[in-house]
């Protein structure tokens, strides 16, 4: 039986951490490979980097820390940020990231994501999703929009129906985080996640609102998450990640506890 | 020296990657020139079967592969690389390399465990039940998993060849082996430690049968 994911995300700005990640004796790690490898170590399932440089020499940077994470870790990860074309997206895979993730360059324009599959095949391509809750209407039936633009900006498109769209565009997975959890470390977000996970049937990682291991079983198993994306949980050392799978397993969420 | 088969079926750079932080010395090529020097051949891949089989025989590397299995040299097939060692895949409607005997079929579109519709493709980390023993697939920490990504699988037509099961809603062929062939249907270069012991044992491997 496949095992849930737990992924944690890096966010990146010139080749840096945007916050320094504190692990075994209070050190502060700022380098995104060493992190990347710590929780490796700990036993992630995935990692996904989120570069938020804006720069093209910021972006250069970006392609030498793929590299030098591809180079170390024997995970997939994927990468995610400004990434605007196929050629984008060739630089970051021939560095070494198993996946591209694309969120408002889709959301403005789709054929990438078609494009992106063609290219490289529908394994390669997640589509990044930011939603947030919003008063049932005809535009936005299921009462979720999609915005874009770290939440700033909203699209008028409903968020299911995009969710069926991207797969239809040829996305292999879904990355859903709800704008309004995301944050408030309060949990999941409930009633989104397995609203478009039962409704496609590419695979949908969660994020956005862990706060404690529970709310990963949570996810995992009423939400119909097949993955979990964690942040802060793991960055500020509140939990290793070893500690959160054996939490998950201990309360009968099948993980990998292997590594 | 380890080749590395490529017929532009994805990014061979990961197996590359890993092979190096192994220290062994490997070439990726589709000169066959080049990859009959090699001790070892891995045969890896993503993408579709069909594409997979044209850019093979135009390079003429489907012939070249049946003959180095033939001679009896070490090979291992990885995903699409193990799914074209068949005879058949209904992906693309495909003639493969005919090297094993059986077909490469989809998972069923309401495949189901617990009650629950499962995703296609089959994305993550997942057991190996070992069905024999293999100096390939020793040394493995008890309750390993590996990582997939696959909407097809291989089914030999003899389960002679089958050495590892997996479980996604009905029980498939996971890992193959027979004389001086394994193949895995997971990416070893892409599971962890225990895939790293993957790639060790097979560049360590003579090609002796498993028996």
């Amino acid at each position: 039986m496949l095992s849930k994911r737990i992924i944690p995300c890096l966010d990146v700005h010139d080749g840096k951490l945007t916050k320094g990640i504190k692990f075994k004796g209070n050190i502060d790690i700022g380098d995104p490979v060493d992190a990347a490898r710590e929780y490796y170590e700990q036993g992630a399932d995935e990692i996904v980097f989120y570069d938020i440089t804006a720069s093209s020499d910021g972006r250069d940077i970006m392609i030498d820390v793929v590299r030098r994470v591809a180079e170390t870790i024997f995970i997939p990860f994927s990468v995610g940020g400004g990434i605007r074309t196929v050629e984008d997206m060739r630089r970051v895979i021939m560095a070494g990231a198993e996946k591209i993730s694309i969120n408002s360059e889709a959301v403005k324009n789709p054929p990438l994501i078609s494009e992106g599959a063609s290219a490289f095949g529908s394994q390669c391509i997640v589509l990044g999703m930011d939603v947030k809750k919003v008063e049932p209407n005809s535009k936005v039936p299921s009462g979720y929009e999609v915005v874009i633009h770290g939440g700033r900006v909203y699209t008028g498109i409903d968020a299911l129906w995009w969710a069926k769209e991207g797969e239809n565009l040829g996305a292999g997975e879904i990355c859903l985080n709800s704008i309004d959890a995301d944050g408030t470390q309060e949990g999941y977000e409930l009633e989104l996640t397995p609203l478009i996970s039962t409704n496609v049937r590419i695979p949908v990682i969660a994020s956005g609102g862990a706060g404690k291991p529970e709310h990963l079983v949570d996810v995992l198993t009423q939400g119909k998450a097949d993955a979990a994306l964690i942040a802060s949980l793991v960055h500020y050392r509140y939990y290793t990640i070893s500690q959160i799978k054996t939490y998950l397993h201990e309360h009968d969420v099948k993980t990998r506890m292997t590594w | 020296m380890i080749g590395i088969v490529d017929y532009r079926a994805g990014n061979l750079t990961s197996v590359a990657r890993a092979l190096n932080y192994l220290e062994e010395p490997c070439r990726i090529s589709d000169d066959p020139g080049v990859l009959e020097q090699a001790s070892h051949i891995i045969f890896p891949g993503v993408g579709a079967a069909g594409e997979a089989m044209a850019n093979l025989k135009k390079s003429r590397l489907d012939q070249w592969i049946r003959e180095w299995v033939q001679q009896g040299k070490p090979i291992m097939g990885i995903c699409l690389g193990t799914q074209v060692i068949f005879e058949y895949s209904e992906e693309n409607d495909t003639q493969c390399l005919g090297i094993i005997p059986g077909a490469v079929k989809r998972f069923p579109q309401n495949i189901r465990q617990n009650g629950e519709q499962l995703k296609i493709p089959h994305m993550g980390w997942n057991h190996v039940t070992f069905q024999k023993d293999h100096p390939v697939f020793r040394g493995l920490p008890e309750g390993s998993e590996f990582y997939f990504v696959h909407s097809y699988y291989p089914s030999p037509d003899d389960d002679k060849w089958i050495i590892g099961l997996t479980d996604y809603g009905q029980l498939f062929c996971s890992v193959v082996a027979h004389r001086n062939l394994v193949a895995t249907q997971f990416h070893p270069e892409k599971s962890g430690r225990p895939g790293l012991q993957i790639l060790i044992n097979f560049c360590r491997w003579e090609g002796q049968d498993a028996e």
